[in-house]
């Protein structure tokens, strides 16, 4: 600093400090220049389109790994640079952090401005009203005191200033229309808060599937105690699972109500629950869960996504051992509920692992709703339960349950089979009540359909905040757009010369967009220059 | 409740009627913006009413005199243009309603009916425009999108009337859709005035370019503000449609956001329009820019509209035809 204590500091030679302060004062004005502003929300717009055009991973994980596959070096490239995860990505986070900091580093002066207008007076009369774009005069048979009384009654809800002139003339300001500035602010600071609270929403929010059947037994409750209790769970960034609210549900029965041509009109079902105290007194709640109508409790919301069945197999081993089970079989044919699935058997009283794996059973196949065989072949014509039939396919050997590999209880191992350790011994349609009987003497009979429920339990801590600031952001948008913020001066003063009587001048100016101003001033002008008489 | 199969038939005539009328009355209009001085003088009256408008100390706000109106031939044509497409919209009207009481409910549960819809309100909303500007003579322009519209909407999309699905049983779907039918119907308007407005500002910066078409269409100031006047109103309207939107999803899906390809292109037009809001408060992207922005705004509620319906699927229940 000494060489600079010598001579005057040369403008054009910053010390360092200054110039990073002058570079982040750039940077800053930059930012929150509205040019900035209206950039980055084109980024924005840009950024988010990929996300409708291309597979996201969170939304359908095997699509996104299909269009991988499908494309080569093109889906991998994408990939990497996080065009299947749009939403989470580095890019896309970072336009809208940008426009968050532009967002706040606008509003803040505007605010103070906004104060500092809310208090100030409306502005002086301008010298020469004729040059508003809308403007009126006339001279009146009327004292000034009377045509300004008549003024201060027509401008209620104005907000008004009144002012002599140094010859002698008075005038009155008067403006409206501040509702404009409050929506704009309220709109962009609710908007402020919706971004907030949905980015916080995504840590702490999860959301998880599961299937249960819909009977009322033992094995159509699920309780919301831990992750394993799920078919898959989706948890936000904070959610470890550990600390799930806990309530339990009980699903009796399901319902679904078609038209003649087989399209689904209804779905409900009758569900009992209980959460809060009642876990601990064993008193179960009744609900009616429909499409459209979530139960909601312990801060959970729980909801019926869709249906299916489970046909019901009894298996009398040469033994006379009797097993029963009914799993669920996955739709393949979303009109007309052709199901295809698994059910898997352990041979009772086969001590001996080597020798179980030689005798495990799986019947396999499709179900048929509503069947139509034709040359052998079943196909559904409905999803409604009417006249239902299966076609298996028995087979005998290894199911590789013992493997510790996990199973899709749909399917069996296809491994198995092209090992030949697992092999057909048998393939049939069946009605209800119908059997095969096997060469060992193992009778296979199909009792009946069960239906199940998928459920989706949603956890959202901030999506109440969410809805308050979109309400405000739509409340402060309707405000900015549609008030408008217009300006009008009266000026008053005796006629000159010989004329009795009073000039009056009324001017106006639309701050904003002109168009529409014209009617209203054209009426306030008539009434303040008639005395609030109308005509 | 079964589909009453008359009333829908009577609506499927209302409708093809309706759509051959529009189509007559295009051509009306193409003959008065072609032939007619009506173009040329809506230009000279804005002209004359903004001179007033800079400041002569006279009054400003009654209109100026219209230079006097010479009821010529093509003068008339044009007005029976305009009432041909009063008594389309009537018919219009007519096919929702029919559509409405044939399957009892809101008749806009598929992509025909939703284009029914649109198109609608896009030809009532041109009606008022008309009223409210000199753009008479215009009116071609805009219908000609609107029958191509309900022209394929007439004969690729058409669907049969019939109940919907059990997610879109809902009296959300009544507010959601509506608010998006409404207000993608508004936009169709500014989406055609800023078209005509960057051709109209390109004639004014070299009057070589466009020199017949141009020299018909009404200041660029007058398109302005009918593509502001409509955007301002459809844009909240469009906001509360989303957000409704996002209501209904949260008792129907599970969540209220979750980027569903639908949602997506609605938050892009969304994000869009308020660019265009912006745009007109900035300096330097005021006039040709902005209309871009605007047209590019209906350029993605139209993509939303084909595109993401038919091609991609989501969980739109009426994604898809039929
Ligand atoms: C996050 C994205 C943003 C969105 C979606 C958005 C949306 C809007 C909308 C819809 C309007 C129209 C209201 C009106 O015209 O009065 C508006 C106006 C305005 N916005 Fe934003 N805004 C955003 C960010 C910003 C930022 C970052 C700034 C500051 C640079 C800003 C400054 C303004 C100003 C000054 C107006 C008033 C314009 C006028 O008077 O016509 N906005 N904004």
């Amino acid at each position: 600093m000494t060489a600079t204590e010598a001579r005057p500091t040369p403008q054009y030679r910053p010390t360092p400090g200054r110039r990073v302060l002058s570079f982040l004062r750039n940077t800053w004005r930059g930012l929150t220049a509205m040019r900035t502003a209206l950039i980055l929300l084109f980024l924005l717009a840009l950024g988010a389109m990929p996300g409708a055009l291309l597979p996201q991973r969170a939304l359908n994980p095997t699509k996104t790994s299909q269009y991988i596959t499908d494309h080569g070096w093109w889906g991998t490239l994408l990939d990497r640079l996080q065009f299947f995860d749009v939403y989470s990505s580095v890019w896309f986070s970072a336009i809208y952090l940008l426009l968050m900091v532009s967002l706040v580093g606008c509003l803040t002066p505007r605010s103070w401005e906004y104060v500092r207008s809310m208090r100030a007076k409306p502005v002086l009369t301008p010298r020469n009203l004729a040059r508003m774009p809308h403007f009126r005069e006339a001279t009146l048979e009327r004292s000034a005191d009377d045509v300004l009384a008549g003024a201060r009654k027509r401008l209620r809800g104005w907000r008004t200033a009144e002012r002599e002139e140094a010859d002698g003339a008075r005038t009155i300001s008067a403006e409206r229309g501040y509702l404009r500035e409050t929506g704009n602010l309220i709109f962009h600071f609710a908007m402020l808060g919706l971004i907030i609270s949905f980015a916080l929403g995504k840590m702490y929010s999860y959301d998880g599937q599961v299937i249960v059947q819909a009977t009322g037994g033992a094995d159509a409750q699920f309780c919301n105690s831990g992750i394993y209790a799920y078919d898959s769970f989706n948890p936000g960034l904070r959610v470890d699972g550990t600390d799930l609210d806990p309530f339990c549900v009980k699903v009796n029965d399901f319902t679904a109500q078609y038209t003649a041509t087989g399209e689904p009109v209804h779905y409900s079902s009758n569900i009992d629950y209980q959460s809060g105290n009642d876990l601990t007194t064993g008193i179960w709640r009744p609900y009616f869960l429909e499409v459209n109508s979530p139960l909601r409790t312990a801060g959970d919301r729980v909801y019926l996504l869709n249906h299916g069945y489970s046909p019901q197999f009894t298996v009398t081993f040469p033994d006379g051992e009797v097993r029963k089970q009914a799993v669920q079989w996955v739709p393949e044919d979303t009109k007309t509920y052709l199901s295809q699935g698994a059910v898997k058997f352990d041979p009772p009283d086969v001590p001996d692992a080597a020798e179980r794996r030689t005798k495990q059973l799986a019947i396999t196949g499709v179900f048929a709703p509503t069947s139509f065989v034709h040359g052998g072949v079943l196909t559904s014509t409905a999803p409604v339960l009417n006249n239902p039939m299966v076609a298996v396919d028995v087979l005998r050997g290894d199911l590789g349950l013992d493997s510790g590999q996990s199973q899709s209880i749909f399917s069996v191992d296809q491994s198995m089979v092209d090992d030949g350790r697992l092999k057909r011994v048998a393939r049939q349609n069946l009605a209800v009540g119908q059997s095969i009987t096997l060469d060992d003497g193992t009778k296979i009979s199909f009792d009946g359909v069960q239906q199940w429920v998928a459920l989706q339990v949603s956890h959202d801590p901030t999506q109440d905040y969410v809805l308050v600031f979109a309400v405000a952001m739509l409340v402060g948008l309707g405000a900015s757009l549609l008030v408008k913020r217009r300006r009008v001066w009266l000026r008053v003063r005796p006629a000159d010369g010989d004329e009795n009587g009073t000039v009056v001048q009324v001017g106006g100016l639309a701050r904003t967009d002109q168009a529409g101003y014209g009617e209203e001033f054209t009426r306030l002008a008539d009434e303040l220059l008639t005395g609030g008489k109308r005509k | 409740m079964p589909v009453n199969e008359t009333l829908s038939q009577y609506s499927d005539w209302s409708y093809t009627t309706a759509t051959a009328i529009y189509v007559l009355a295009l051509v009306f209009f193409l003959i008065e913006q072609s032939f007619g001085a009506n173009g040329r003088r809506a230009a000279e009256r804005t002209k004359a009413r903004q001179l007033v408008g800079a400041g002569a100390p006279v009054e400003a706000t009654a209109d100026v005199p219209e230079p006097p109106v010479r009821r010529g031939r093509v003068e008339r044509i044009g007005r029976m243009g305009a009432a041909l497409t009063v008594l389309g919209v009537l018919l219009h009207f007519a096919a929702l309603l029919l559509r409405g009481l044939a399957t009892h409910r809101v008749p806009w549960g598929n992509m025909y009916e939703y284009i029914m819809a649109v198109t609608f309100i896009a030809v009532v909303t041109w009606l008022w425009a008309i009223r409210k500007f000199p753009v008479r003579h215009l009116s071609g322009f805009m219908l000609l999108p609107i029958v191509i519209l309900m022209f394929i909407g007439g004969t690729v999309l058409y669907t049969v009337a019939a109940p919907v699905v059990p997610a879109l049983q809902s009296y959300w779907l009544v507010i959601h859709v509506s608010a998006a039918a409404t207000s993608s119907g508004i936009f169709l308007v500014p989406g055609v005035a800023s078209i005509l407005y960057m051709i109209r500002n390109a004639y004014d910066r070299n009057p070589k370019r466009f020199a017949r078409f141009g020299s018909r269409l009404p200041e660029a100031d007058v398109l302005d503000r009918v593509a502001y006047r409509t955007t301002v109103f459809a844009f909240p309207l469009f906001t509360f449609g989303v957000l409704c939107g996002a209501i209904w999803a949260e008792s129907a899906w599970g969540r209220f956001w979750g980027w569903d390809p639908k949602e997506t292109t609605a938050f892009v037009a969304w994000v869009v329009y308020a660019a265009y809001l912006h745009s007109r408060a900035t300096a330097g992207w005021r006039g040709t820019r902005a209309a871009v922005i605007n047209t590019l705004g209906f350029a993605v509620t139209v993509f939303n509209l084909f595109f993401v319906n038919l091609v991609t699927t989501g969980l739109h229940s009426y994604a898809g035809v039929g």
